[in-house]
């Protein structure tokens, strides 16, 4: 007997036709122009979804590609090329049912083997693509010997029953499968098309794509075109019909040129947000972010012996004032925090941390007592190192946790440097405190605390710890995994092996006619198809 | 003449085949390297990018199957972070828009730098020669970091004449910010010199001699003043002109021009070899050029100079 999921009953639901694409309530002016421009911070270094690592570069992918599900307004998924999936009693295999009337650019059906391919291409090692490790991320049968080498790409746990039947075998149940089919590097692409133009295929000229948007033109480094497709299955409900993202490397000529009217959203630099919320009410936006900034603490065997004291790692978190840091160096509306998963995660219930709730005075008061228990006081000082890489807002901080380790008797020395240095000395445990910060690759709070595992390969740190472990273990099987979760922050909380500093906010100007952005998803991912342009 | 361009041709080769040798070892000697990310990846994944990219020969055999490939095909290799492009086309795309605004910035920094230092020069201490002092010291101190963003505040935000960036061959609006941001310092630079080197030579016997025959002043300077006057100002142009045509990280950063100055300092930061060498070769190539084209124009403007 097969399960059939509650998303599948969404998908029932959700097929009157309102639910899908631009969703305008009744009685709304559209504005003649409907087209978007948005910023890009860089140059998109791909346009295949199965090369593709960046946030912007999956922002695009989005536009031009469909992959299983999307996500609403709200980060609930919602039926993309798969209308419902069923799911074994085992919790290993799923089934989708792929929507019949989903064609690519050219007017080929979008079929089954399309996504073969694309997973495939994903785990083979000929693509030697960087994000191969998602497709172990996902459990799928024979992804990670795949991509070592053991196994040919066509043992891959996933086939095509027919042409819109996909089935995808996983190797340990995981609660949270459907929501990892959002990112890009799950999208189909055609294998004829990749065959024939090779790494050429991504040029607006050769590019065939599934998504409500074609490419039109991309100028490395200087814009990227998107048109509304006339193929897309949902092309009559897709209102804005050109889609421009403009690269400005520079902050605050992005800005400069919003205010100008060149585009219609863009991220507010650093510290500038009251004022433009003062100048720009109705424009000047914050939403919570899914990505958690800390300063990692070096455990293993490299790092300095006073940081393997659990009293010396709390002093310092205890001392680090976060409101200061929110309020008066980010002034954003980042939240401070005092554990690892960001709190707006989906499902996620913040567990009770003793210190979170004393208060700044009580706190440092605690943390000169632990340090003095740990045989360091400003007699006696600590010598330590924080590496930052090269970024105003990490100077700043940097230089704050400065003055609050000063009290204590702790000397910190910052050492700034360039992002690949940076990111090498930390992957090679050469570090006392590391700046760090983790973005969610979905929305569920194991994309976090996997991070802490010690079979994790991001745990620079070296923290090990077997209760962590097992608690994590556990997680991927039961019902539900939130208490479990809950467990496993505590364990941080006590074990504190590095130091929670703030929980990310997208601070953004948003132009205040354009409409159907999401505002309550914490992954803030957005699709064209849903945005529309009022009549001022 | 000939058998001096030949002989500096010929010395050409062995430079560049140093700055390809030195700067890839370099570049491979920093931390870190085009696959390092703060998302550590796995070993195996990083051992099929490796083996894709042939980061994981030996070096000797890395840089002599590139500069085969250079000279064989004339292929500079793929992009180790921009995926779909070869390093090919990242120059195609980029180096034509810097070659625009560079050309254009260095015909605007000759001719207005000339002109001030050598009017500054022959009005010397006059209200004219502190105004063009004045105008170049301005512009010399004023760095392109803070113009940039001045001028867009001012032609784009308050009077909307100009767009505020981007980059379009058919629309000329889009080159000046850029033009003006580049040539200002190199104007200033060109007009200094120019200055001295004119008060030098309105100085001299020469210029004595034509004053004492009589001649009318205006002849006296475009005659016989300008092009000795010129000398130290040619030698520093070739430099100068190579340093505009490839770019300036500045003027791409804040006029989004995707031009190679600033693809040339993402390379450098992104651990992207292949783009790195690239650019650095084109650049290099250009220097020894252009260095032997002021030399050459050396020969032609001062009779002295034999080759």
């Amino acid at each position: 007997m097969k399960l059939t999921t509650a998303l599948s009953a969404l998908a029932i639901l959700a097929a009157t036709p309102a639910a899908f694409a631009a969703d305008i309530p009744e009685g709304t002016v559209l504005s003649e122009n409907q087209t978007y421009t948005f910023w890009l911070l860089d140059a998109i270094k791909s346009m295949d979804p199965q090369i593709n690592t960046d946030v912007e570069g999956s922002d695009i992918l989005r536009n031009l590609f469909e992959g299983l599900y999307n996500e609403d307004a709200k980060g609930d998924l919602i039926p993309g090329v798969a209308l419902s999936h069923d799911l074994s009693d085992d919790g290993l295999t799923y089934t989708f049912h792929l929507r019949p009337e989903a064609v690519w650019s050219d007017g080929k059906p979008v079929t089954a083997g399309d996504f073969v391919y694309a997973w495939q291409r994903l785990a083979d090692p000929a693509t030697a693509s960087e994000y191969a490790w998602y497709m172990e991320l996902m459990q799928v049968v024979n992804a990670s010997k795949i991509t070592a080498g053991e196994l040919p790409p066509s043992d891959l746990g996933v086939k095509a029953i027919d042409d819109h039947t996909l089935e995808v075998t996983i190797e340990t149940p995981l609660p949270y499968f459907p929501q990892m089919l959002v990112h890009g590097s799950t999208f189909p692409v055609r294998q004829d098309v990749i065959e024939a133009f090779g790494a050429d295929w991504t040029k607006p000229e050769n590019m065939v794509s599934n998504g409500a948007y074609t490419l039109s033109e991309h100028i490395l480094g200087e814009r990227v075109e998107m048109d509304k497709s006339a193929t897309y299955w949902d092309a009559d409900k897709t209102v804005m019909t050109h889609l421009t993202g403009l690269t400005i490397n520079d902050n605050n000529q992005a800005l400069t040129r919003y205010l100008a009217g060149e585009l219609d959203r863009v991220q507010i630099p650093a510290g500038q947000y009251p004022r433009l919320k003062a100048e720009y009410p109705d424009e000047a936006t914050s939403l919570p972010y899914s990505c958690s900034y800390i300063y990692n603490m070096n455990l293993s065997e490299k790092g300095p012996e006073a940081l393997k004291d659990v009293r010396v790692r709390k002093a310092l978190s205890y001392a680090m004032n976060r409101d200061i840091v929110v309020d008066n160096i980010l002034q954003g509306g980042q939240r401070a925090s005092y554990n690892w998963t960001h709190w707006a995660t989906a499902g996620f219930v913040m567990p009770e941390i003793d210190y979170s709730h004393w208060t700044q005075e009580e706190r440092t008061a605690k943390a000169k007592e632990l340090l003095a228990e740990a045989g360091y006081g400003p007699e006696n000082p600590l010598d330590l190192t924080l590496n930052y890489n090269t970024d105003d807002s990490h100077k700043k901080i940097a230089i704050a946790a400065q003055q609050f380790f000063k009290p204590l008797g702790v000397n910190l020395t910052l050492n700034n440097m360039e992002w690949k240095v940076h990111t090498d000395r930390m992957q090679n445990q050469d570090f006392d405190l590391a700046r760090y910060a983790w973005c969610g690759d979905y929305n569920e709070a194991s994309t976090y605390l996997d991070f802490f595992t010690s079979y994790s390969g991001h745990n620079n740190g070296h923290f090990f710890n077997d209760e962590y472990d097992a608690i994590m273990k556990e997680s991927k099987t039961a019902a539900d995994p939130q208490p479990l979760y809950t467990q496993a922050e505590q364990i941080l909380a006590t074990e504190m092996p590095f130091i929670p500093i703030y929980h990310y906010a997208k601070v953004d100007m948003i132009a205040s006619d354009i409409k159907g952005l999401p505002t309550e998803n914490v992954m803030q991912t957005w699709y064209g198809r849903d945005l529309y342009r009022v009549a001022e | 003449m000939i058998v001096y361009i030949l002989k500096r041709v010929a010395i050409a080769i062995p430079t560049l085949l140093l700055l390809i040798i030195f700067s890839f070892l370099l570049m491979h000697a920093a931390p870190g390297g085009p696959f390092t990310q703060e998302r550590e990846l796995p070993a195996q994944v990083l051992a099929n990018l490796n083996a894709k990219y042939g980061l994981d020969q030996p070096l000797w055999k890395q840089i002599t199957s590139y500069i085969w490939g250079i000279v064989a095909h004339f292929d500079f290799g793929p992009s180790f972070v921009y995926k779909d492009r070869t390093v090919n086309e990242i120059i195609a795309q980029g180096f034509p828009v810097t070659l625009t605004y560079g050309g254009i910035s260095f015909l605007v920094a000759v001719f207005a730098g000339v002109t001030l230092g050598a009017v500054a020069a022959v009005k010397h201490n006059t209200i004219i020669d502190y105004f063009a002092v004045g105008i170049s010291i301005g512009a010399q101190v004023l760095p392109n970091f803070v113009m940039a963003p001045i001028l867009v505040i001012v032609f784009t935000l308050i009077l909307g004449w100009l767009p505020g960036g981007g980059w379009r061959f058919s629309d000329p609006s889009f080159w000046i910010m850029p033009v003006i941001a580049l040539s200002t310092s190199y104007m200033a630079s060109i007009a200094r010199i120019m200055r001295s080197s004119m008060l030098e030579v309105l100085n001299s016997n020469h210029i004595r001699t034509a004053r004492a025959k009589g001649l009318p002043g205006h002849r006296v300077i475009l005659r016989h003043a300008l092009k000795p006057a010129l000398l130290p100002v040619i030698s520093y142009l070739g430099p100068a002109f190579v340093a505009m045509i490839t770019g300036s990280v500045i003027v791409d950063i804040y006029f989004s021009t995707g031009g190679i100055g600033k693809a040339f300092v993402d390379s450098a930061l992104n651990r992207d070899y292949a783009v790195m060498m690239g650019v650095t070769i084109l650049v290099g190539a250009l220097t020894i050029l252009f260095n032997l084209i002021v030399d050459i124009v050396y020969g032609w403007i001062d009779p002295k100079i034999r080759y």
